[in-house]
């Protein structure tokens, strides 16, 4: 692996700029993720985060148990607001007149 | 060379001049603004000694958890007045910053499907004219021209400012972050205060970590979660937690200039500089009242409800995917002004608080006119007007009707 391979392909997010949000201090998944916008693509992390836990796992950053995953954002897999607007229940939502 | 973020392992002294408590955009802008016009020593005063207190990672809170709209269109003067600031210190901000904002100034385009909300779009432009904002009423047609994809049959009026726009919320904190950091700024991360201690003079500050800092003066900077700290103290304030959701969707190439709101349905969507459309909308409480539990879990209800408005006022979404749901809190006050100054019996306990869901695009302007206020004493209008007083001398008065989401 080089400072350019990619650990998150859908951000393209590269080994480099992990090494550097590691750098500047930061430990903990939730912070990499919002530091280098990795994990946020279309998989959500479903390839990259074992790779970034792994990475700071073997740099004892953070011990092998106490490694979390990030919070998993609904949906699970991209649906389109199409189908989602079609299981909308009730009447189209009163709207406030005041506004 | 990239400067250190906070850390859960910066050292802190036993004695700080200004503890700000809450590692979001406005304890990061007040202390970066703090470091800055004191650390120059400005009228032979000494350098302050600044300490930031995060509970949990930075952008964890609502700082990381917006839509990162940026706008001067408000239905009140002091508020397009604030908003001009903050835009105008947004403009060459990256570069004092030294990290990419994703500041991208598409303008704000605001729909009227009502009389009332015709007669609201029309006062702001008169307002906004007399202030200097350039804001421009439309007809729908003309609306359509800037956003050709939208269904203008309901739309009877709509304004657009050019000068408004959107940033990526996350590169914003961490540049203030570094910034601070690089000016002197204490900034310790994954550590709460448990409890805040009255002495003679200032505060001493207890630590989960067990360690205890002194502070001459104390900041409360952490919005929606801002209650549980005044309470130790005996402060009695009215602003509350409100969850908002909000979603974005796949990447696509850029096609939507201007962050668009409807103000019937409070229904908002932007596409980000990374190609996500960003989007929310007023979700009316559910059955069982306001959620103020400060639990950050999505809703299938606010998926279906918004993306039916959404399809319909923008019918090519139809086909567009949602990748990402979450959730971040409002610091609600009861009358849409934030709560910032000294507290109610406590004159050195001080509040940057309760700004409705629109702290983060006001924080460039009030970090430095707090800051300001914190070091040599110099008035503002807005916060003669923001005073955390007001609640008890009965001063509260409704003035801004463009509080969206």
């Amino acid at each position: 692996m080089t400072a350019r391979t990619f650990v998150c392909r859908c951000e393209d997010v590269t080994l480099g700029e992990v090494e550097r949000a590691i750098a500047v201090g930061l430990a903990d998944v939730e912070e990499i993720k919002r530091y280098t916008g990795l994990g946020t693509g279309p998989c959500q992390g479903k390839e990259c985060l074992s790779a970034l836990g792994r990475l700071l796992v073997a740099r004892g950053l953070v011990p092998a148990a106490a490694l979390r995953p990030f919070t998993a954002r609904p949906p699970v897999e991209p649906v389109t607001f199409g189908a989602l607007a079609a299981g909308a229940t009730g009447p189209v939502a009163p709207e406030d007149p005041s506004r | 060379m990239t400067a250190v973020m906070g850390r859960p392992d910066t050292a802190l002294p036993a004695d700080v001049d200004v503890a700000v408590i809450g590692g979001g955009i406005m304890g990061l802008g007040l202390a970066y603004h703090l470091a800055l016009l004191s650390g120059t020593g400005a009228k032979g005063k000494p350098p302050l000694s600044v300490a930031v207190i995060e509970r949990s990672y930075l952008v964890s809170g609502a700082s990381g958890r917006n839509g990162g709209g940026v706008r001067m269109q408000w239905g009140d003067a002091g508020n397009v007045r604030l908003m001009m600031d903050s835009i105008e210190l947004c403009k060459d901000l990256a570069q004092q910053l030294g990290i990419n904002l994703w500041f991208r100034q598409g303008g704000y385009l605001f729909l009227a499907r009502s009389e009332a909300g015709e007669v609201r779009l029309e006062r702001n432009v008169h307002l906004h004219a007399e202030v200097g904002a350039p804001t421009r009423l439309l007809t729908a047609a003309e609306a359509q021209t800037i956003v050709p994809q939208l269904d203008v049959a309901e739309v009877r009026l709509a304004t657009f400012n050019p000068e408004d726009g959107v940033v990526f919320p996350w590169a914003f904190v961490w540049g203030y972050a570094a910034k601070a950091v690089e000016r002197g700024v204490l900034l310790r991360t994954h550590t709460s205060v448990t409890r805040v201690e009255p002495l003679a003079r200032g505060y001493a500050l207890h630590l989960s970590t067990g360690e205890v800092v002194r502070a001459a003066r104390v900041v409360n900077a952490t919005g929606a979660w801002s209650g549980a700290l005044n309470r130790q103290l005996g402060i009695d304030l009215p602003n509350r937690p409100h969850r908002h959701e909000i979603l974005s969707s796949e990447p696509l190439k850029p096609f939507l200039d201007p962050l668009v709101v409807d103000l019937s349905s409070g229904l908002y969507f932007s596409q980000s500089t990374r190609g996500e459309l960003v989007t929310g909308i007023s979700l009316p409480d559910a059955p069982d009242g306001s959620d103020e539990s400060l639990t950050l879990h999505s809703s299938l209800r606010f998926l279906t409800h918004l993306s039916r408005t959404l399809t319909r006022l923008m019918p090519i979404t139809a086909a567009m995917k949602v990748l990402r749901q979450w959730v971040g809190p409002y610091d609600v006050s009861p009358d849409g002004d934030a709560i910032v100054g000294p507290s109610p019996g406590h004159p050195d306990f001080i509040q940057v608080c309760g700004f409705t869901g629109h702290g983060f695009m006001m924080a460039p302007a009030v970090g430095r006119l707090l800051a300001r206020w914190l070091l040599d004493g110099e008035a503002h209008p807005m916060l003669a007007r923001w005073s955390p007083g007001r609640f008890a001398a009965g001063g509260m008065a409704r003035r801004e009707d463009m509080i969206i989401g």
